[in-house]
């Protein structure tokens, strides 16, 4: 099964250097107390340890339940959030190491796509001022440019004087696409863009990233709590939860043969639009809520939902999920994946 | 056991007339999970809004919802509300609206038994307990203390399913009990309705815009489009011989899980305004098998190969056995380069 | 990057030759006419009825207050011969017991008014927007310290204040603005800042940082437009608040010192004389109230013309 259906794996379609490289980054969030000091009483773990490479004209899929940490990773590569710890690489150079100017450059390398096209645009710009302001921000304003963004994302450069909410969702989020195009960034980083749309609606916005993508070269990291989306669009997937990877594979490995029991759970818990496929899966079903990342479990932080630990292993084995963190590593199945006893399962 | 006929709900607002529902005609079975799948704007909603009283004065409802022998359209407040909650109730997409949140959920629970039957009120309590145990709350004891806010959004959701089911109602109304949810949350939820369903041998109208939980949670699936059915039949006819083209689209601008897509295909232009909808199919702007006589006369409710498959298409004998791709590709391209996408329509 | 147009006719993914074709399909139907902001806000206040109406009237009684008090025959320091006559030609509101021409009274009290209600709304809307954006942009200390002094400032009572400054330092017209603005500019920060926290959290502003948006662009092309609406609704009920204020401090006595006059001045003049000259304190009491309730109609309107997602105004 695995032979035959093999996309290619990254390393084949990707050359050289990441264009860009996450380093073990952490973000805490601190849980400030009442009262007129506002004295700090603890940390959310929004982000622990995340590492990561995304290469030339590839999409690398980040998926994860709210609360993950998948869009705090999303606004720490944007420098939108400061990391607590570790770095992000724009073409090998570190970026908390630039200068505002130079960051200022470097910001035309990257852009981002919100997930919610109401909020994302301001609602007392015209369509042009808003997909101008980029330009305007770096000093290349051109009216001619701004036409050409709208068309190139499917509206129509006449009704550029409109204001956002004159406009359906669906063609708002092209709006904030066009915008972050106009700098011609070699990389977008897409935080949920579809999540907020009709499923009609939904396919066109995903076809013209994919257009984008192919006609300019672009590598992205799309973000985004649902799995049949992203097996879509990427070509390498990360799994976390709570704040950490737990399983890194290229998409197709991904759902022929995950390895991290949360991986298996989320691909089973997805429902699939076919009725006697859908009535005879395989199920594994995990019960309760993602903890708070504000006191994560100590060891494996699945292991409070885990249906292996909680079924399958032994007293001993259960010690070692709780004393100790599952490193990132291949185990075995071909790519790595943070569990003591991972292994594949074929669920689909 | 519940029918509704020809069902209308308008609304007067300042942009003109509003047709949310435009003449949706269905019956529920005992025991059957009707689910009702459309995007946002199709009437699904208020079309459950409707059945249980809860749309706002100022709409104008005609048509039946017969019930048990009454008519429920016109009814009154006060026969209403032996109605709701007792025999039909109904869980929400956002289960904290549905909470009060000033006092323990047990207790919410208690009372909703008390509102409906004559018990005493400690007898009420554990009632209220043995139905956090059904479903799946851990320590119910110990959580009927707990107030809204210190469970978890799953939980809650949890409790307002157990606040539905407790009167053993005949009808369940699900409207997007899952869409505020996590995925993996999401599947304990539908377990915990389905559990809901089988203990109290209810109906389930199951309303959803995730063809996915329809496909595993529906016996029958009715398809709604700008405030009509468009179509209808069990769950293995519709996923799998759709007769209408729209149907057909929706399943293919979904990605699927199961297997590597390599293009989707998205149904061009935008859902019409409920406002001064034209005459004909309201589908035919979008439809790439539209023919003139689709923009004379609205299509209707037909039915097709089998006694239980029905579709409001003129076309639906070419539509049925051909993917999304062979009828949509043709439209995609130029709806691309002229960037239609769909308002989603006037609420 | 290459144009657009060529992109997609060679585009190796697509390459439909429907693509090539663009124009020929209408978007969407819009249902309204393309209009420039400035156009929309003024057809939605126009659509405001009262508002308008509101608008008319008190533009009638500046027009009244400023041109008429020019012009009419007997300035308020005047003393007439006729005492204590009722409302007549020659007197319109009236005299009261000395012989002051009560409409020339009525006419200098608007005048006193209106000019506090603006010192105080300008005064405080200006300064209070700055430190409410300051303190709800930069969040941290900064906002802990300067909100802890504006809510110093909201602890102490306006009345008494106003009535101990007001006693010592006179009671020139524009001495009580500033005191009362001095007071109320902490309320507008309270309400700029939460404005501001709510805007700040938005996508749009985080995606304009995201572009490399100085704070000062952030701050005047972003914030600033959005705040706009509900910070001159604020302004208008503050020009409102003002004019009750500086009519019940001068009731009180600590206001406008004769022999200049306020209407509130007027009206506590006029307190005993109730049942024997009613036209002294109706009179004034009416342009209090006219004054009042238009500028809070002509808010409303403003509230509702600046919300960009109005739609009443569809044809």
């Amino acid at each position: 099964m695995r032979t035959s259906e093999t996309t290619a794996v990254p390393a084949a379609t990707t050359t050289g250097e990441p264009v860009l490289s996450a380093r073990n980054l952490v973000k805490h969030f601190p849980v400030r107390g009442g009262g007129l000091l506002r004295r700090k009483v603890g940390d959310i773990h929004a982000v622990c340890d995340v590492s990561f490479d995304i290469y030339e004209n590839e999409t690398l899929g980040l998926v994860g339940e709210s609360g993950c940490g998948k869009s705090t990773t999303a606004r720490l590569l944007m420098d939108l959030h400061p990391a607590t710890s570790g770095d992000v690489y724009f073409d090998g150079t570190s970026i908390s190491s630039l200068s505002r100017k130079q960051m200022q450059r470097t910001r035309r390398n990257m852009q981002i796509v919100f997930q919610d096209p109401y909020a994302s645009l301001d609602p007392r710009m015209p369509v042009n001022e808003i997909v101008a302001e980029p330009l305007r921000i770096h000093g290349v304003y051109d009216a001619d440019r701004v036409r050409q963004l709208l068309h190139t994302v499917g509206l129509r450069p006449e009704h550029g004087n409109r204001f956002p909410h004159e406009f359906s969702g669906g063609q708002r989020q092209r709006i904030g696409i066009a915008r972050a195009l106009a700098l011609e960034p070699r990389l977008l980083v897409l935080d949920e863009p579809v999540s907020a749309l009709d499923v009609s609606i939904q396919a066109g916005v995903l076809n013209l990233l994919e257009d984008l993508q192919a006609e300019l070269g672009l590598s992205y990291l799309f973000v985004s709590h649902d799995l049949s989306v992203v097996r879509h669009v990427a070509d390498r997937i990360a799994v976390m939860y709570l704040g950490k990877i737990v399983e890194f594979a290229p998409a197709e490995r991904l759902f022929e043969a995950p390895a991290h029991p949360y991986t298996q759970a989320l691909i089973s818990a997805i429902p699939i639009p076919d009725p006697q496929k859908e009535r005879s899966r395989q199920r594994i079903v995990i019960t309760g809520d993602v903890p708070s990342p504000g006191n994560p479990p100590s060891g494996c932080r699945f292991r409070t939902r885990c249906p292996k630990f909680a079924n399958e292993l032994s007293e001993s084995d259960r010690t070692l999920c709780v004393e100790q963190e599952p490193e990132l590593i291949d185990r075995g199945q071909g790519h790595p994946a943070a569990c003591h006893f991972a292994e594949s399962a074929a669920l689909l | 056991m519940l029918e509704v006929d020809d069902l209308h709900v308008e609304f007067p607002t300042d942009d003109g007339l509003v047709r949310a529902v435009r003449g949706v005609s269905f019956g529920l079975r005992r025991g059957e999970v009707l689910g009702i799948v459309g995007e946002s704007g199709s009437g699904k909603s208020v079309t459950s809004m409707a059945v249980m009283g809860l749309l706002p004065d100022t709409a104008r409802v005609s048509g039946a919802i017969r019930y048990d022998g009454k008519n429920l359209v016109g009814a009154s407040d006060k026969e209403m509300s032996t109605v709701r909650g007792k025999r039909i109730s109904m869980v929400f997409q956002d289960p904290m609206t549905s909470l009060n949140p000033v006092y323990p959920i047990g207790y919410q629970i208690a009372e909703a038994i008390l509102a409906h039957e004559n018990i005493r009120k400690d007898a009420a309590m554990k009632r209220a307990v043995e139905l956090l145990e059904v479903v799946h709350i851990p320590n119910p004891e110990e959580r009927a203390k707990a107030y809204p806010h210190e469970l978890s959004g799953g939980m809650r959701q949890r409790i307002v399913i157990a606040i539905a089911m407790a009167n053993r109602p005949d009808i369940i109304i699900a409207d997007e009990p899952t869409t505020a949810l996590d995925v993996t949350v999401q599947a304990q939820i539908l377990e915990a309705l389905a559990n809901a369903q089988a203990e109290t041998g209810a109906a389930m109208m199951l309303i959803t815009h995730d063809l996915g939980v329809i496909a595993g949670q529906a016996d029958r699936v009715q398809v709604m489009y700008a405030g009509k059915v468009v179509e209808a039949g069990t769950a293995e006819e519709v996923f799998y011989r759709p007769r209408m083209p729209y149907t057909l689209g929706l399943l293919g601008s979904l990605p699927r899980l199961d297997v590597r897509s390599e293009r989707l295909t998205p149904i061009s232009g935008s859902p019409p305004s409920a406002v001064n909808m034209p005459p004909g199919c309201p589908f035919s702007p979008r439809c790439p098998m539209a023919a003139p006589e689709c923009d004379v006369e609205e299509p209707p409710l037909e039915q097709g190969m089998t006694a239980t498959h029905f579709a409001a298409c003129y076309f639906s004998a070419d539509v049925e056995g051909h993917t999304p791709d062979e009828i949509f590709r043709s439209t995609e391209a130029a709806d691309a380069a002229s960037g239609s996408s769909a308002r989603e329509g006037s609420r | 990057m290459p144009d657009a147009t060529e992109t997609q006719q060679s585009s190796p993914l697509t390459g439909q030759p429907s693509e090539t074709s663009p124009a020929g399909q209408p978007e969407r139907e819009f249902t309204v006419p393309e209009r420039s902001q400035t156009q929309m806000i003024l057809r939605r206040f126009l659509q405001h009825k009262l508002a308008v109406a509101s608008l008319f009237v008190l533009l009638g009684v500046v027009l009244v207050a400023f041109v008429g008090g020019a012009l009419w025959k007997y300035s308020y320091v005047d003393i007439t011969a006729d005492e204590s006559v009722p409302p007549s030609w020659e007197h319109p509101f009236g005299t009261d017991a000395v012989g002051h021409d009560s409409f020339a009274q009525v006419l200098r009290g608007t005048q006193l008014s209106l000019g506090v209600a603006v010192l105080v709304a300008l005064f405080s809307t200006i300064v209070g927007t700055v430190w409410g954006s300051i303190a709800g942009y930069y969040r941290g200390w900064l906002d802990t310290v300067m909100m802890r002094i504006a809510d110093l400032v909201l602890t102490l009572p306006l009345l008494a204040v106003a009535a101990v400054l007001g006693h010592n330092v006179g009671g020139s017209w524009w001495l009580i603005a500033v005191v009362i603005a001095g007071l109320y500019w902490a309320y507008v920060a309270r309400v700029a800042r939460g404005v501001v926290l709510s805007l700040r959290e938005k996508e749009f502003i985080e995606a304009s940082k995201a572009l490399g948006a100085s704070d000062m662009r952030i701050i005047l092309r972003h914030l600033v437009p959005n705040s706009l609406g509900a910070v001159i609704v604020n302004a208008t009920i503050l020009v409102a608040i003002a004019i009750l204020i500086e009519t019940a401090l001068s009731f009180l006595g600590f206001g406008v010192q004769p022999p200049d006059t306020s209407l509130g001045l007027l009206v506590s003049n006029a307190q005993t004389a109730v049942s024997t000259r009613p036209w002294l304190f109706y009179f004034p009491g009416l342009f209090i109230i006219i004054i009042a309730l238009t500028i809070n109609f002509i808010g409303d309107g403003l509230r509702d013309a600046f919300d960009p997602k109005q739609t009443k105004v569809r044809e």
